[in-house]
């Protein structure tokens, strides 16, 4: 196209010099779960290579490896949630188990019929994190410690209080108790035909649509950032900052609960070594899918795949043929990778102040 | 917030001081932080309080703020005496403090921190949510009124250099309005450059009416905006100048210790010497 002399040119449009221009994959790379969706891409694509059954990728098998991420993701989002906040919480894992034994008590010892139940242990379970958070924010001792005095004290109780009320190491009969056919239902059901996809598939995407909704879009979101940002700064505008932190504290409890429900209701037993290890899992979905360490940065979607992709992990060594005691190296590389790619891109966000 | 006691206000002032310190002292345990400090900070006026460190100026600061409350003396808001339980009741009456470094979170986006702890919202019930488009508006030309020039809102803070940084916290004190402005060393980890950027937006804050309380260890900068100069001197107020009354070089000659500077031009040219 040759414009004709002295014709006026288009105005360019308003450049700021200093916005140098960003390519859209620099603008991607933001997003803290660009790192988390490659990552499971490329193990999809690795377990579907490597898949001895040929139903890695069939409707059943993807109900399968669903099923594993959903019992990790449900409490995984919550952790995202309370990392972004600028706190850990290592008692996640066994709250799984302690509630699942709360509810087992309550129903075998107490006779309570299990919708009652399940009430108590919900409200056992945000008792259990207002605790956690309240002694963080009084003590302003590290979370980390905080919480794993509570992770040894509750997997002490779990194991104790058992055997000394069962005998056993574990709690059983939830089958015969009133309400259980309706409440394993909505825990615990199976949909899609002969596929047996499971609710909890369902309970995840909800917790995670909710999580980016209320990180996103409500006041508390914003709170959350903050404290887990700049503390100081974040209480000197009059974000409350104790009363958010026992939230996310609490909100962590009561989904690790909601997954020890779901499981004693699936096995209609508890074991007293239920979920202790389990925290390091969801660390490190939240971790993979993009949450600061440091805090004050990350995401729920973020969280989800990388619960997917340990789901992915865990069904996908098996249907591979390999030997299942591989698949903790597995996530070892997976979060020091992910840990790397974080790094890089919190650095690119800090924008060289730190 | 509540009254101490009843203030008799002065007959020689008609409009009463927006914020003012009479005979205050704070102490801590056996330190005496501030002794007898008075202090009035008018509307529409920069109030200067220049200190070296260990003058006492922060504790000043947080008095003012409502961090610690006077242990005597009496502190006058509007004429009014006040005791302040904590920051929140002071930002209540009107006071916001913009402290260096503390002022923003750095990974959240500029209107996210210019509407931190006050969101608006808008929805019913479950769908309350923050309206998000209205926030971005309102920061983009707030922060334009006031001179700033942010390229996206959606940026994170900490991509904004340090005087922009400043002028966002200076930009949201003003916005959710603020009546008192104190401003804690709002350019000393600045360059030249930056530090006139602030200044501007202080100069801007002055115009509309608010009062402003620059607190700062360097005369050159509070000469350029400021109307009123008070001089800490370990914990106490060694001096008391309108614009009219000191010159940029007093200024200078009573931060440095005047006889003090010269004592040392005097070493320093001995050293100098072979």
């Amino acid at each position: 196209m040759s414009a004709a002399p002295g014709a006026p040119t288009a105005p360019e449009p308003a450049l700021d010099e200093r916005v140098a221009s960003r390519g859209v994959l620099d603008r991607l790379a933001r997003r803290p779960e660009l790192g988390a969706l490659l990552g499971a891409l490329a193990v999809l694509v690795l377990f579907t290579a490597v898949d001895t059954t040929g139903s890695f990728l069939s409707l059943s098998g993807v109900a399968r490896w669903t099923d594993s991420a959903a019992s990790i993701g449900i409490v995984a989002v919550f952790v995202a949630l309370l990392m972004i906040g600028g706190e850990f919480d290592l008692s996640a894992g066994v709250m799984v188990g302690s509630t699942g034994l709360v509810m087992g008590m309550l129903v075998t010892q107490v006779n309570l019929s299990i919708w009652p139940a399940i009430v108590l242990t919900f409200v056992f379970a945000a008792g259990v994190g207002a605790l956690n958070g309240w002694l963080v924010v009084t003590t302003r001792l590290p979370s980390f410690i905080v919480t794993l005095a509570m992770f040894f004290s509750l997997q002490g109780i779990n194991l104790g209080l058992t055997k000394l009320v069962t005998g056993t190491v574990r709690v059983s009969g939830l089958g015969q108790a009133t309400g259980f056919d309706s409440a394993s239902a909505v825990f615990a059901g199976t949909f899609g035909g002969g596929y047996q996809f499971r609710m909890s598939l369902v309970w995840w995407l909800l917790f995670t649509v909710l999580a980016t909704w209320v990180l996103t879009r409500v006041r508390f979101g914003s709170w959350v950032q903050a404290v887990g940002g700049d503390q100081v700064a974040a209480r000197n505008v009059g974000v409350p900052v104790t009363s958010t932190k026992i939230t996310l504290f609490m909100g962590t409890s009561m989904a690790a609960a909601f997954v020890g429900v779901t499981t004693a209701l699936r096995l209609e037993s508890v074991q007293a070594g239920q979920g202790v290890g389990e925290e390091f899992t969801f660390i490190i979905a939240a971790v993979v899918g993009g949450c600061l360490l440091t805090g004050g940065f990350g995401s729920a979607v973020g969280a989800s795949i990388g619960a997917s992709i340990i789901g992915m992990a865990f069904i996908g060594i098996a249907y591979a043929g390999w030997n299942t005691d591989w698949s903790f190296l597995f996530l070892g590389l997976i979060l020091f990778l992910a840990v790397m790619v974080n790094t890089l891109i919190s650095r690119r966000v800090a924008g060289g102040t730190k | 917030m509540s009254a101490t006691e009843s203030g008799t206000p002065e007959p020689t002032t008609p409009e009463p001081a927006a914020v003012e310190l009479d005979g205050v002292g704070r102490t801590f345990g056996n330190v005496i932080a501030l002794r007898d400090v008075s202090l009035r900070v008018r509307a529409g006026e920069v109030t200067c309080v220049l200190g070296d460190n260990g003058a006492g100026k922060s504790t000043l600061i947080k008095t003012l703020a409502g961090v610690h409350p006077p242990t005597s003396g009496t502190y006058r808001v509007a004429g009014e005496p006040v005791t302040f339980g904590s920051p929140r009741d002071a930002l209540a009456a009107g006071i916001a403090t913009v402290y260096q470094d503390l002022a923003t979170v750095p990974l959240m986006s500029v209107w996210r921190n210019f509407f931190l702890g006050s969101e608006p919202r808008k929805g019913w019930g479950p769908w309350r949510r923050i309206d998000v488009a209205r926030a971005k508006e309102v920061a983009r030309t707030e922060l334009a009124a006031m001179g700033i020039d942010v390229r996206d809102v959606d940026q994170p803070v900490g991509t904004l250099s340090g005087g922009e940084r400043q002028a966002v916290a200076i930009a949201r004190a003003v916005y959710f309005g603020a009546k008192v402005l104190i401003l804690d060393e709002p350019t000393s980890a600045l360059g030249v450059k930056q530090s006139g950027v602030v200044l501007k937006y202080v100069a801007q804050a002055r115009e509309r009416g608010i009062a402003v309380v620059l607190i700062t260890h360097n005369p050159h900068h509070a000469f350029l905006v400021g109307d009123h100069f008070f001089l800490l001197n370990r914990g106490r107020m060694t001096q008391d100048w309108t614009r009219e009354q000191v010159t940029l070089d007093e200024l200078v000659a009573a931060m440095a210790g005047g006889a003090e500077l010269d004592t040392l031009a005097h070493e320093l040219e001995g050293i100098r010497r072979p």
